[in-house]
This record gives structure tokens, C-alpha cells and sequence, in this order.
């Protein structure tokens, strides 16, 4: 008995630190697999979770919340996309810039706009089901199933991993290589902002500066780690979600471990695993190539 | 391109961007003009605003040195403020806790050194990972962000915590090692004369040297430099130890010119705002000079700019990402130095 008590947390505190990973890391993958290469997707979160407080703040409403959270991760993405996609700018760039400004905007936005007594308090939250079935969990493996039915039993999946996989041969086939690579990444902006959402609706309930603290960067190192497979990747964020949540639960037992040297485990494991995974992911063959079809 | 509209788009993107912010402001309820006004007059409005601004410009300038050097080389190094940031802990480790008594021609040199060291070690993980685990300097460079500035707080916590031990922030700098104030300029630093000859240096280092000419290749045409016989991944390697030397002497510079000690959140974005810097400078070293100046007085200025019209700081970082925005969108690709992808 004493051990459930003490794994059971540890199970639920994993699954609730994995679920926005898996949702984000989805959304890269569709990306990615478009041959689009968005590392703003740490911004687009952070855009997506300044939404969800903003607009829950001001309705009381956690369904308006979520769609705000979408609004904000897709619009986002729609800038990111018009500058990679439209003016063919280098999505390296476009998506540092992109982290740059989600920054700037949501800083600057939530003390300006949020109510100033309420400290960048939601005050609406997504309630669980039961115990450990969560709806943003429920939407993260629906994700998981949809991404790896979708892509790889799909025409449509085939003719989206074919755009990211030789943009000129898909294009020569006939296939819309612009316009599938824009849907790509308005879906991973919309996955990127309900992230977001689970951060301040579920995990925390008030917007912090920066909140999102690599969890993009670490959702983009996760589609690495899984090889491009949607399983895979869940596996990878449950591994972190475990991580973190044994992490917490260390510097609640008082170890003697400094309590920001734990605050790197994330981190470090991060680098650690990319070391070791990075090189074996067959990468899509295009990816973060620009395309133009007159070339 | 012409070599005009090449030299203009910084200078339109930068306006653009401003409008785009003002509009932004006057959206979120705030006046523009006041704030502009008042953002201005932080930055140049009197003697005491403008060496603000010149003591910001020069962490700006090393680190947007290094970005440019990096970018240039197809290599993206996004990790400066994690590499400025063990520069400083570098620097003031060993200032405070090895060279305490040390006459200040040694100890001033030593503790720059130790902070470009440090920054080359701390971007070297990034190239040993790029070289070795084929992982990308771009996800490895950003990971030690955080990874640098956790062990800064670990550090202000634990072994450089000061002796009266009341603050999270380390012991005072021995004046040997702190970099001497400029004469009838306040609070400009010697560090300001380091900023300013580094570009020449690097200017002759990329234009005027085998080893720039070799970077910039493997910038402009990877798998051709490899048939001509260079090495894109040592050159990756290299650029990758250069830029984060540049911004670990950045972070030296900072604890022995303007802080005298270190302690959390010290870099406040210098390796982010770099990357906005080195843009705008079209990736050259000499214009490199005039874009962080730019970059310094906004980011100064926006401290008045949150006195006067409420409007807070960290808006300056939506500023920066505007004007990247606009300078990649009005002119279709990278100045020299961006990996150019096949069809």
C-alpha cells in the first residue's frame, strides 16, 4: 500500500508533465515531416499559454480559453510560415526571431492587458475526468494515433511526407508543396498554443514571464529521439514526464542535491539523449529546405 | 541585390519595426509617443543616458561578433547568452577565488581569458555534439542556455556565494581585476576599447586571412569547400570555439567593467538581442558597430521607457524580432553567410 501511495503520484505527476510535450512534439512532427523545421514552436507555446490566460481571464470561459490558446499558437504559425514559406527566409532565423517576440509580446502584453491584482491568474482550469484521464491527455494520445494513422495510412499523409521528403518530385506528381507545408505548420502552430493552454489550464494557473522554459526545445529534441514515430515520441515525453516528476519529488524529500542542479535534469537529459538519438533519426530529406517551383 | 538596397533594408527593417511597435502600443492602450520620447531620452537625452548606452553596446557588440562569425559559417550558434553567461562565472571564480591577491596586470588579463575560455569550452560541447553525435548546434547551443544560467544560480547559492553570505550573488570583484574606467566618460569601462578593436580584427580575420576565406566558404557552399579540401566540420568546430570565446570575453568583460560581481539573470538577454544584432549588421564585423549601438539604446532606453509610459522592457525583445522579421521578409535570402538549400 505504502508503495502505490508513493508511485501513484509519481505515475500522475509523469503524465501530466509528459502531456504538453507529447501535444507540441505532434505538432513538430506533422511540421517536420512537411520538410518545415520550426523551432519557434517554444514561442508559439508560450503564445498559445498567454492566449489561454487572457482569454480565460476575461470570459471565465475554459472552452474560450482553449480556442484563444489555438487562435494564438495558429496566428503565429501563420507568421512563421509567410516569411519561410512566402518569402522563402530561413527558418532558422525566422523561428529564433519568432521565440524573440513571443517573449517580448507576451512579457510586455501580460502586465499591460492581464488584470494587475490577479498576478496573471487564469482563474479558470480544465478539470480532470477521473483520476489520471485528463482531456488534454485524452487530446494528446488522440494526437498520438491520429499522427501515426494519418501519416502513414493516409494519402494525404503519404503526400505530405512526400513534400518533406523530395519537394520537387512531390511537386512534379502534381502535389500542392506550398500549400501542404502551410497546413503543416498552422497544425503544429495549433498543437504548439494548446500546449500552452495545458501549461496555465491544467499544470500551473497563472502566466509566468517566459513560462514555457525550453519545454518547445525539448518537444523539437523528443521528435529526434522517436526517429520521426509518433509512438516513439510519447515514449520519449513520458520518459521526461518521469524525469521531471521524480525531480520534484526529490526536493520534496530534501535531498541534499542543490535545488538548481536538479533544475537542469531536463536539460541535461535533453543534450544527453540527443547525443545519443540525433544521429540515428532518418531526418526528412527536404527538411528546411526552401522550395521554389520555378528554380 | 544592389549593394544599396543590401545597405538600406537594415535600416528600413529597423523603422519598420519601431512603427509596428507603436501601433502595437497604441492597440494595448498605451501612447506611443510618449513612449518613444521618453525611450529616446533614456538613451541619448543627457551624459549620464548616453554611457548607459555605451556600456550596454559593448556586451552587445562581442556577442553579435560571435553570432556574425557563426552565421557566417552556415553555423547557428544560438547559445551566446548561455556562453556570456559562463564567461562571467568563469571570470569571477577565478577573480574572487584564486586571484584575489594577484598584481592587476596579471590578474585582469587572466580573468578575460578565463571568460573567453570558458565561453569556447561551453560552445565546444555544442561542436564536440555537431562533430561527433551529428546533433545540431542549434537545439545543443539553446539546451546550455539553461543549462549555463542554472549553474550561475547554483553557483550565487552555493561555492561563489559571498562571504557576508546575506545575498545570492558572489564576493566583489578585486579591483586587480576590474577593467578602469574610461576618463570623463562616467561609467564607460576599458572593455568599451576591447569592443571596438575586436571588429577590425575580425573584419581582417574573415576578408583578409585563409582561415576567414575557408568560413565563409563553407557558409556559401558547404560540399563544394569539402572537394577544395576543407573540412566543413572543423570549420564548424572552429567557428563554433571563436563565437563562443567572443561571447564568454563578453561576459568577462562584464562582471570586470560593469557589475564587479555576479549574480542571477545577468546577461538579461544580450545573447538573444546578439542574434538581432548580427542580422542587422548583414553578418559584417564592421557593421556590427552600428547595430549594437541601436540594439544598446533601445534596450536602454527601455528602462525609461517603462518609468514614463508604463510600458515594460522587455517589449524591446518584440522590437528585435520584428526587425529580423522584416529584414529577412524584404530582401529573399541571408547576406552571405545562410546556408543556401537546393530545391
Amino acid at each position: 500500500v505504502s508503495e502505490l501511495a508513493v508511485l501513484l503520484p509519481l505515475a500522475l505527476a509523469t503524465l501530466r508533465l509528459a502531456t504538453p510535450l507529447v501535444i507540441a512534439a505532434m505538432g513538430e512532427l506533422v511540421s517536420e515531416r512537411a520538410g518545415v523545421l520550426n523551432i519557434g514552436v517554444e514561442g508559439m507555446m508560450l503564445a498559445g499559454a498567454f492566449g489561454a490566460v487572457a482569454a480565460g481571464a476575461a470570459t471565465g470561459s475554459a472552452t474560450i480559453a482553449v480556442l484563444a490558446s489555438l487562435a494564438a499558437g495558429v496566428s503565429m504559425a501563420a507568421v512563421f510560415a509567410f516569411f519561410v514559406l512566402a518569402r522563402g527566409a530561413d527558418p532558422i532565423v525566422c523561428g529564433a526571431a519568432i521565440n524573440l517576440w513571443a517573449l517580448g509580446a507576451t512579457g510586455s502584453a501580460s502586465r499591460l492587458l492581464l488584470p494587475s491584482g490577479a498576478g496573471g491568474a487564469v482563474g479558470v482550469r480544465v478539470a480532470e475526468w477521473a483520476p489520471g484521464l485528463h482531456p488534454f491527455t485524452v487530446v494528446a494520445v488522440g494526437l498520438v494515433v491520429a499522427a501515426a494513422v494519418g501519416l502513414d495510412r493516409t494519402r494525404a499523409g503519404l503526400a505530405l511526407r512526400a513534400v518533406g521528403e523530395r519537394a520537387l518530385a512531390a511537386h512534379v506528381q502534381g502535389l500542392p508543396v506550398l500549400r501542404i507545408r502551410w497546413a503543416a505548420t498552422l497544425a503544429g502552430g495549433a498543437c504548439a498554443g494548446l500546449a500552452g493552454a495545458s501549461l496555465v489550464l491544467w499544470l500551473s494557473d497563472v502566466f509566468v514571464e517566459g513560462m514555457t522554459s525550453g519545454r518547445g526545445f525539448i518537444a523539437l529534441a523528443l521528435v529526434l529521439f522517436g526517429g520521426y514515430r509518433p509512438a516513439r515520441i510519447a515514449m520519449g515525453a513520458l520518459l521526461f514526464g518521469a524525469a521531471s516528476a521524480l525531480q520534484f519529488r526529490l526536493q520534496a524529500t530534501g535531498v541534499t542535491i542543490p535545488y538548481n542542479l536538479l533544475l537542469m535534469t531536463p536539460y541535461v537529459l535533453t543534450l544527453a539523449v540527443l547525443a545519443i538519438f540525433a544521429g540515428r533519426a532518418r531526418v526528412p530529406g527536404d527538411l528546411a529546405r526552401p522550395f521554389r517551383p520555378r528554380d | 541585390m544592389s549593394a544599396l538596397r543590401r545597405g538600406l533594408a537594415p535600416l528600413a527593417a529597423a523603422a519598420l519595426a519601431l512603427a509596428v511597435a507603436a501601433l502595437f502600443l497604441s492597440l494595448v492602450g498605451a501612447n506611443p509617443v510618449v513612449a518613444f520620447t521618453a525611450l529616446g531620452r533614456g538613451a541619448f537625452g543627457d551624459a549620464l543616458a548616453l554611457q548607459g548606452t555605451l556600456v550596454r553596446t559593448v556586451p552587445l557588440l562581442v556577442v553579435g561578433l560571435g553570432t556574425a562569425v557563426a552565421f557566417r559559417a552556415g553555423v547557428w550558434n544560438i547559445g551566446g547568452e548561455g556562453q556570456l553567461t559562463v564567461g562571467a562565472l568563469a571570470a569571477t571564480a577565478l577573480a574572487t577565488r584564486a586571484l584575489d591577491t594577484a598584481p592587476a596586470f596579471l590578474a585582469l588579463p587572466a580573468v578575460l581569458a578565463a571568460g573567453a575560455l570558458a565561453g569556447s569550452a561551453w560552445a565546444g560541447i555544442a561542436a564536440a555534439l555537431r562533430a561527433r553525435r551529428e546533433v545540431s548546434e542549434v537545439l545543443s547551443t539553446i539546451l546550455l542556455n539553461f543549462v549555463a544560467v542554472l549553474a550561475v544560480a547554483w553557483a550565487v547559492h552555493g561555492p561563489l556565494q559571498e562571504a557576508a553570505a546575506g545575498y545570492p550573488q558572489s564576493d566583489p570583484l578585486p579591483a586587480s581585476a576590474r577593467l578602469a574606467l574610461l576618463a570623463g566618460l562616467g561609467r564607460v569601462h576599458a572593455g568599451l576599447v576591447i569592443a571596438l578593436v575586436l571588429p577590425l580584427a575580425l573584419w581582417v580575420g574573415m576578408f583578409r586571412s585563409a582561415a576567414g576565406l575557408r568560413l565563409r566558404a563553407v557558409g556559401l557552399a558547404p560540399e563544394a569547400s569539402l572537394r577544395a579540401g576543407i573540412s566543413p566540420t572543423a570549420e564548424i568546430v572552429r567557428v563554433l570555439l571563436v563565437s563562443g570565446g567572443l561571447a564568454g570575453l563578453a561576459g568577462a568583460i562584464e562582471v570586470s567593467g560593469v557589475t564587479g560581481r555576479l549574480f542571477e539573470n545577468l546577461a538579461t538577454g544580450y545573447g538573444f538581442t546578439a542574434i538581432a544584432v548580427a542580422l542587422l549588421a548583414r553578418l559584417h564585423p564592421l557593421a556590427v558597430v552600428p547595430s549594437a549601438l541601436f540594439f544598446a539604446a533601445l534596450a536602454t532606453g527601455a528602462g525609461s521607457m517603462q518609468r514614463a509610459a508604463g510600458v515594460p522592457a522587455v517589449a524591446v525583445h518584440a522590437i528585435e524580432a520584428l526587425a529580423i522579421l522584416f529584414l529577412v521578409g524584404l530582401v529573399d535570402t541571408l547576406a552571405n553567410g545562410a546556408r543556401k538549400g537546393s530545391t
